[in-house]
């Protein structure tokens, strides 16, 4: 799978060159836990080396030496397909070993804490505990415990940082600069740990996001600002959100999560949240259409919207594999080995 | 105290004297493809080819290539972990010039060769190199070389190109003096 381009043309033209970064300030951030706290300039140097691990999955052979003998572990208490198994190739893409424990078929299910689960991966050397778990914060704690980096591959109903990361990535790939762009996130944000990881990153960018969901599937303070998250536009009707939107963003309706008498019924929520056709007849023409997956389709999204045109939802698992080699990358740039490499080489 | 080793016409010079050795040593442009590493050997890479373009008359391809994820140490100090995509024209089978502003240790090169080779199997690689300061660590030598500095380990050379830094130089700073200007 190799992309002949127009190198000929090169030599002539007069090439254009970014301008070199004055001495680049070094990667500091040691855990991935949320965007809450990240800078511009971070959002930026992720985005930037997701375009560099773009083109080593484009490659016939994808597989660069990287990150050989980093042992990266991912410690999944919850079920996933994408996220893990996209952690996994990424570390395999780089040349890292990886090792998957589920909390079923592990210690844990012997009743062993969570301390003691990483203190154990820990000693067995994992540099890079990548961590799913139902209790928001539970990675905090991991990171508190953990001399090795803390990746959140998703925490209760917290955040979710690389699906974040990816859903940016996909956006700017298909609109460029989000400043000022319309997003519309619709559906369960109450239980949405995408969401809110989404609602740092996009508005750090100066995108509008809108909230669209039932009033009793938002997050509690957000229209009065009460809550923690960044001000953001509320519209419990999905027609009149979507309308002029550059970016639709559908969230699962969490099943496993619906014993609350959130909602009548999943037929009168799809009937008044669904994005179809219609719906997004009302965006801006090609605007995009993104779902962190797994999708019900027929219940958040119709069929065809999910794999219309519009439809980036495959680009984001591509995508996803990509930025999660840039943060494997990035994070295993401060302590740990590369600070005891370097200790090594009398460098530090 | 720094000293000006090469002037921005000492840098044209070269070059253009690299790009007809080159041409001369492989009897012609036939194969050849430019490879030029992040950051300073892509605008040089670009600069011999034009060169090249110009007394021969054919455009040639040039490509970059990022080998921050092939080295086997920590970058240098003040270099960025920031990796950029490369860009590689198809190399299976060419004569491939890899081209870098200054070769030291030969880490770099060695980074480099790995890299090519993950993209096909040219059918021989060499090495064009602005300035050879000395201080191999590796089996590594340059087949072009614009200028060969003597250094000490602890010297500082700078290279500056028009394209990456608004200005055109090459210079040595001391050992002691270095320290201090970072």
């Amino acid at each position: 799978m190799t992309t002949v381009r127009a190198h000929d043309a090169r030599a002539t033209d007069a090439p254009l060159f970014p301008p070199v970064a004055p001495e680049d300030a070094e990667w500091q951030r040691h855990h991935l836990l949320d965007l809450d706290d990240f800078t511009v300039d971070e959002l930026e140097r992720v985005m930037l080396n997701t375009d560099a691990m773009k083109e080593i999955l484009s490659r016939e052979i994808p597989r660069v030496p990287a990150l050989r003998g980093t042992t990266i572990v991912t410690l999944f208490y919850e079920n996933s397909t994408r996220t893990r198994a996209s952690f996994e190739l990424a570390g395999k893409v780089l040349g890292a070993d990886v090792i998957n424990v589920s909390a079923s078929g592990s210690s844990v299910s012997k009743g062993e804490s969570l301390i003691d689960t990483v203190k154990t991966l820990q000693a067995i050397g994992a540099d890079v505990l990548v961590m799913r778990h139902n209790r928001s914060g539970a990675p905090y704690l991991a990171a508190r415990h953990a001399e090795c980096s803390v990746i959140n591959a998703g925490d209760g109903l917290h955040a979710h940082p690389t699906q974040a990361l990816l859903d940016l990535y996909t956006i700017r790939n298909s609109v460029g600069d989000i400043r000022g762009k319309r997003v519309v996130i619709v559906g369960d944000a109450l239980h949405s740990r995408v969401a809110r990881s989404n609602i740092w990153s996009l508005t750090a960018l100066g995108a509008q996001v809108t909230l669209c969901a039932p009033p009793t599937l938002l997050p509690a303070g957000l229209r009065s600002g009460e809550g923690r998250l960044p001000p953001v536009h509320v519209e419990t009707n999905l027609d009149r959100a979507i309308e002029g939107a550059d970016v639709v963003m559908a969230l699962r309706m969490q099943n496993e999560r619906m014993h609350g008498g959130f909602v009548p019924g999943m037929r009168e929520y799809s009937r008044l949240y669904q994005v179809n056709a219609d719906r997004l007849a009302r965006a801006n023409p090609g605007a995009l259409v993104l779902h962190p997956g797994p999708m019900n389709e027929g219940v958040e999204i119709s069929h065809e919207v999910a794999h219309g045109l519009q439809s980036h939802v495959e680009e984001q698992v591509t995508n996803g594999v990509a930025v999660r080699m840039a943060i494997l990358w990035l994070i295993t740039r401060t302590g740990g080995r590369a600070a005891r490499a370097a200790a090594a080489r009398g460098a530090l | 105290m720094h000293d000006t080793i090469m002037s921005a016409d000492d840098i044209r010079r070269a070059v253009t004297r690299i790009a007809h050795e080159i041409v001369e040593n492989n009897r012609g442009i036939a194969g050849l493809v430019f490879v030029g590493m992040r950051t300073r050997g892509v605008p040089l890479a670009h600069r011999i080819a034009r060169a090249i373009t110009e007394f021969e008359g054919v455009s040639v391809p040039v490509g970059s290539l990022d080998v921050g994820l092939y080295r086997d140490d920590l970058p240098e100090r003040g270099s960025s972990v920031n990796i950029q995509p490369s860009d590689l024209p198809e190399i299976r089978g060419q004569r491939i010039i890899l081209v870098d502003d200054v070769l030291y240790t030969g880490r770099t090169v060695r980074a480099a060769l790995d890299a090519l080779i993950d993209y096909g199997r040219p059918e021989r690689i060499q090495l064009a190199v602005l300035v050879d300061r000395g201080h191999r660590e590796l089996p590594i030598r340059a087949d072009f070389v614009g200028k060969n500095i003597p250094t000490s380990r602890a010297d500082d050379v700078q290279v500056r190109l028009e394209e990456t830094d608004g200005d055109e130089y090459v210079r040595v700073s001391a050992a002691r003096e270095a320290e201090v200007t970072r």
